[in-house]
């Protein structure tokens, strides 16, 4: 027993000397890297799907798909951008975001927007004739761009007009129209009917992008004032559906050429 | 009596031996592999891309990307799993959600870390800061400097994880967010500069916590061609030194293998990104050994 009361005192001993030890030359036990190799792997249908992820998806999908695809409205025609100077889908977009815009902007500020412009390129999709659902606006404005309205001097309002002479695109405009003379100038500029004044202020209905000189349009960003509408350009088509049975189609002529 | 002795004896042996066996062990060469596996810019995509489509057709899908991850940490489990931001934005599922499904579904695929993108701010802070209860995994952002808004202290600088004894750093990099995010949307967050701040995190990595592999997670953009001043991974990768790898986002790159850069000290560095929308998985393999006799100055990136 007393050996053995020795031997184990020794053990404790060599114990902690290893422990030491251990601490010494493993407390961080140095890896180098030989070798790195990378490649990318493509995720293809060959792939299984795990079978505990996509039940678990399915449920927020078919919440999705019932809404995107519940009927809102009817089109009794392809509505598209063709169209040198307007188009019939750009025509509708412009008519009902100064419409509904103005929704927000009377209750807000108590005036009016005069004016509401966007851009072609903004309009990612066709409004197919038959049945519009939620999942057409998504497909025709799948950004987030929101509603702003720029004050904007008459003065401006030219630079506007000689913007979309030469621009050349049918670009959605609403509230304005204007003759394009044989020199490539413009006359008769008639804001909701009335002649342009100079030195009058006109509220101009756009997106948060124009109104930052997105696609050149840089005479937005002399407006004297901007007003954010927190309002989804996306949703404006969106409640506009909900709001009407048929779709009209709209072409009464805003840009007229001699 | 005698039996307990012997009992004794033998257990104080036989701990003596194996700790002999462990001791043993420190000598010989150990070598380890690690399998780092990233994504950037899956903006939402779900569901795989419908067959009629012109570009993608059948590619991608949340399902089948936890499948072929499931398959490699079978084959080996030592894996971290990292996404460079851009998490939000891109289907209905965003904007019905706002990013809860994207964040549960990466924690079920067990994300190690991801980075913030300038789209993970589209429902602004309190939008990011509302989904963090539904993410499982942590976010790392070393230039976004989030101490005076709703974010504070829920994104860390880095992260070090030990992975079987390897100690990996990984620091994240946004890109800079004025002119590109409305400041609405990012309110009082601070960008500062990404070679300044990689300064500053290897200091830490390498330098100070001695890190065996330094990642940087980055939404900064692979480069800029139009833009040869604009910091991005290529150039952060040859202002700098000791980060092994860059794995980025934001600037949509699909890569057919990873880019081999030489950085200050002249070791190569490995820069990669697989595109957006969940279509590809990159996968590195990072192998090392314990051997001090050695000197490593000569590895090999294979690509």
């Amino acid at each position: 027993m007393v050996n053995l009361k020795k031997y184990n005192d020794v053990f404790k001993l060599f114990v902690i000397f290893l422990t030491l030890l251990i601490v010494v030359s493993c407390g961080k036990q140095n890896y180098n890297i030989t070798k790195i190799e990378g490649k990318r792997i493509p995720i293809t249908e060959k792939e299984n799907q795990v079978a505990q992820i996509e039940n678990f998806i399915k449920p927020y999908r078919e919440h999705i798909n019932n809404d995107l695809d519940s009927i809102l409205a009817y089109c009794p025609t392809t509505l598209d951008k063709s169209g040198q100077w307007q188009s019939t889908i750009g025509n509708l977009m412009a008519d009902v975001s100064l419409m509904r815009g103005n929704l927000v902007f009377e209750t807000r500020e108590k005036k009016k927007i005069d004016i509401c412009l966007l851009n072609s390129g903004g309009i990612r999709s066709i409004l197919p004739k038959g049945n519009i659902t939620a999942r057409n606006a998504f497909e025709i404005m799948p950004f987030e761009n929101s509603m702003v309205v720029i004050a904007l001097k008459g003065e401006q309002i030219n630079e506007m007009v000689d913007f979309l002479i030469t621009d050349k695109k049918s670009h959605p405009l609403s509230g304005i129209t204007f003759t394009i003379d044989k020199s490539n100038k413009s006359k008769n500029v008639l804001v909701q009917g009335k002649p342009i004044q100079k030195e009058t202020i006109y509220y101009v209905g756009t997106n948060d992008y124009l109104s930052d000189g997105g696609d050149n349009m840089n005479f937005f960003k002399k407006g004297i004032q901007k007003f954010d509408l927190d309002y989804k350009l996306r949703n404006i088509l969106i409640d506009y559906f909900k709001q009407v049975d048929t779709i009209p189609v709209i072409k009464d002529i805003r840009i007229t050429v001699e | 009596m005698k039996r307990r002795e012997f009992i004794e004896k033998t257990a104080a042996g036989s701990a003596l031996l194996s700790l002999g066996l462990s001791l043993s062990s420190f000598e010989t060469v150990k070598t380890q592999q690690l399998t780092i596996l990233h994504t950037n810019d899956v903006h939402s995509y779900i569901d795989p891309f419908p067959a009629d489509h012109p570009r993608n057709a059948n590619m991608g899908g949340v399902a089948r990307r936890a499948s072929l991850i499931e398959k490699i940490r079978e084959e080996n489990p030592n894996v971290l799993l990292l996404d460079a931001g851009d998490i939000f934005q891109g289907t209905p599922y965003f904007n019905y959600y706002g990013g809860e499904l994207e964040f549960k579904l990466m924690s079920m695929m067990k994300y190690d870390v991801a980075t913030i993108g300038n789209h993970d701010f589209d429902n602004g802070l309190q939008g990011l800061y509302a989904q963090l209860p539904h993410a499982s995994f942590d976010f790392v952002s070393a230039n976004y400097d989030f101490k005076n808004t709703v974010m504070d202290g829920h994104v860390k600088p880095y992260k070090i994880f030990n992975k079987n004894g390897i100690k990996v750093g990984v620091f994240g990099l946004g890109v800079e967010l004025q002119g590109l995010v409305d400041k609405k949307m990012y309110g009082e967050t601070v960008y500062n500069d990404p070679v300044e701040t990689t300064q500053d995190m290897v200091r830490i990595l390498k330098q100070e916590q001695k890190c065996d592999l330094v990642i940087c997670l980055s939404h900064i953009g692979y480069n800029y061609r139009n833009e040869p001043e604009k910091i991005c991974d290529l150039k952060l990768a040859t202002l700098t030194k000791d980060i092994d790898m860059i794995l980025g986002g934001h600037t949509h790159t699909f890569l057919d293998k990873p880019t081999v850069v030489k950085n200050l000290d002249g070791k190569d560095v490995l820069v990669n990104q697989v595109g957006c929308y969940g279509i590809n998985l990159g996968r590195i393999d990072v192998f090392f050994d314990s051997d001090k006799n050695k000197i490593h100055d000569g590895r090999s990136i294979v690509v």
